[in-house]
């Protein structure tokens, strides 16, 4: 059984062939980002416009590296939400007619099911039943996996995401987009503790995030304190320990809540250095272990929605539409297992 | 010679199988519908001609202008089954197949084809049919306001498309009595995308499956923040 995954859903063009028994054979990417920069974020007109000049060529180039023809293919998998409608409709439209001409299956994955799977393409890759904290730039979300498309949502953002509280308080401190790695590695010239951000939502029940009131008080610390470089590292700082202290209370509370022995950690914030040394200090006092995908994998791949592909085909999913449709929302929790 | 051709560039989704100087065309105008049609049309056209994509020569889109989207739905469909078959592509330009169109139905020699392009402009094209009978263009294609089309030369022409539903007046204030008359409900066919694909290949203009990109034409669609 192998794959080829197609991942158009915002700004990074992306493609990878899985084989299911070899394992990741091949994957690439182009991203936009200097595309979007001078704009201050992804323009979605120009995200588009970008997919369809990218995405053929890199098609041909994972090919050649996986020294796959297409005779070898057994289906094609693509990002088919959530996302930007007009970019995910490129990668739909190529996959579901390449999939047509190869008379092959299409299938349409979830975006997130793809971060969330991407640590079972690992070799230490975690047993079902897991606790999973989806972190992105669109997405916070604690979900209970129990398989492949049988997932429970127990908590999420009511505003930003984490991903997005990053990008905007980076933006505000002058760093160019898209600035959570960069914001992170100005929190690491800060003082800790010169500043005190609130932890949003930890003093209430539940599993709940609300990141958008952070970068507020950012902004009125900005003001308040000036803008020199030792004030803009230091509310990096103060910043970074808010968003990850709130990220590691949550996840101790689900752990209690659901007894949940295995932490997965995906999405592009599961990149950064500091949840990921506090994370590892709570899964050690909860003897929980920790999953992630490796660093490349945190963010938008192909290989994910490849891999994601992959597993449902083997486990018998047999896609019968050849409808191109996307959506720009989509709730993990109405996917369903691969059907035999 | 056997081609496969689409277009989804305006309210209307087409498909047309061109073989051997027939062709056959299933066509809708199903605004924002065209991306879960497209795919089953192509698919019926095949299954009734009993081809299988790979019997073709070639394939052909209408590469715009028109909806950004709808042209990147009609590229993006082409790409994946131009790789997917190794099969050549002729990108032709949506006006040019409505003006195709309009002499083929209505024996319009010259024609003005306008889509409405929004935020109060055109995609304007001026068309005039050659010895042979194929529509050619005159000067360029362009996105710009009804006022400001370029005038085509003097005698009778006839107007077609959406852009003249949009801005009648000032389009005929514009070209006054050389506006014989015009059809603001007509679209571009996939039949017209093929018919003059076939010149176009016979011409050499077929390319890879990589480079049957949309043609927008309105290329400033964002403010960068130095603006
Ligand atoms: N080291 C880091 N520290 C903090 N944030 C980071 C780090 N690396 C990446 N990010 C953030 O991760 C986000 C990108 O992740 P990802 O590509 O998974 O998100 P997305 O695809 O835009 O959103 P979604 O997956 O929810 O649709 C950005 O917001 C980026 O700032
Ligand atoms: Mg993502």
């Amino acid at each position: 059984m192998r794959v080829l995954g197609i991942e158009t859903s915002c700004d990074e063009t992306a493609v990878a062939v899985y084989d299911e028994a070899a394992g990741l054979l091949a994957h690439a990417l182009h991203s936009q980002v200097e595309l979007h920069r001078d704009y201050g974020g992804v323009v979605p007109e120009l995200a588009s416009r970008d997919h369809v000049r990218k995405l053929l060529p890199l098609v041909t180039a994972v090919m050649q590296q996986a020294r796959s023809v297409p005779e070898d293919i057994d289906g094609i998998a693509y990002t088919a939400g959530p996302g930007l409608v007009g970019a995910l409709l490129v990668g739909a439209s190529v996959a579901q007619s390449m999939a047509f001409a190869w008379r092959v299956p299409a299938l349409a994955i979830h975006h997130m099911e793809g971060h969330l799977l991407a640590p079972l393409m690992e070799a230490d890759a975690p047993a079902f039943p897991f606790l999973a904290l989806l972190v992105s730039g669109g997405h916070t979300q604690l979900l209970r996996v129990a398989g492949i498309g049988a997932y429970r949502l127990l908590g999420e953002s009511l505003d930003d995401a984490a991903g997005e509280a990053f990008d905007k308080t980076a933006k505000l401190l002058g760093l160019a987009y898209p600035g959570g790695p960069a914001l992170a590695r100005l929190a690491a010239n800060g003082v800790p503790g010169r500043f005190v951000f609130p932890r949003p939502m930890t003093h209430r029940q539940g599993l709940d995030f609300s990141f958008s009131g952070l970068k507020t008080f950012a902004a009125n610390t900005v003001q308040q304190h000036g803008d020199d470089a030792q004030a803009r590292a230091d509310i990096a700082c103060a910043f970074q320990e808010a968003v990850v202290d709130t990220l590691v209370i949550k996840c101790r509370r689900a752990i209690a809540q659901t007894g949940l022995k295995r932490l997965v950690v995906a999405g592009g914030v599961s990149a950064n250095t500091l949840l990921r040394e506090r994370l590892a200090t709570l899964a050690g006092r909860e003897a929980v272990a920790l999953y992630y995908p490796r660093l490349e994998f945190c963010t938008d791949n192909g290989a994910m929605i490849a891999y994601a592909g992959c597993r449902r085909l083997a486990a018998g999913e047999a896609p019968a539409t050849r409808d191109i449709v996307v959506r720009a929302r989509w709730d993990m929790q109405q996917l369903r297992p691969p059907a035999a | 010679m056997k081609l496969l051709a689409i277009d989804t560039s305006t309210e209307a989704c087409s498909a047309a199988l061109y073989v051997d100087n027939e062709v056959a065309e299933c066509f809708r105008i199903a605004p924002r519908e065209h991306a879960v049609l497209i795919l089953p049309m192509i698919e019926q056209l095949l299954g009734d001609a009993g081809l299988s994509l790979n019997r073709l020569d070639a394939l052909a889109f209408g590469r715009g202008p028109g909806s950004f989207t709808g042209v990147r739905i009609a590229a993006g469909v082409i790409q994946g089954l131009a790789y997917g078959a190794a099969l050549p592509v002729v990108p032709v330009s949506s006006l040019a197949a409505l003006a195709e169109g309009v002499r083929r139905e209505r024996q319009q020699s010259r024609v003005l084809a306008a889509f409405d392009a929004r935020i109060g402009e055109v995609y304007w094209g001026a068309y005039q049919a050659d010895e042979p009978g194929r529509m050619v263009l005159i000067g360029e294609e362009q996105v710009c306001p009804p006022k400001v089309v370029p005038e085509p030369a003097a005698g009778a022409w006839f107007g077609a498309g959406s852009g003249w539903r949009a801005y009648i007046d000032a389009l005929t204030s514009r070209l006054g009595n050389r506006v014989a008359g015009f059809d603001a409900e007509c679209y571009p066919h996939a039949a017209d995308v093929a018919r003059l694909a076939v010149a176009g290949l016979a011409a050499g203009q077929a390319v890879d499956a990589e480079r049957a990109l949309p043609v927008y034409l309105r290329d400033n669609v964002a403010r960068k923040m130095s603006d």
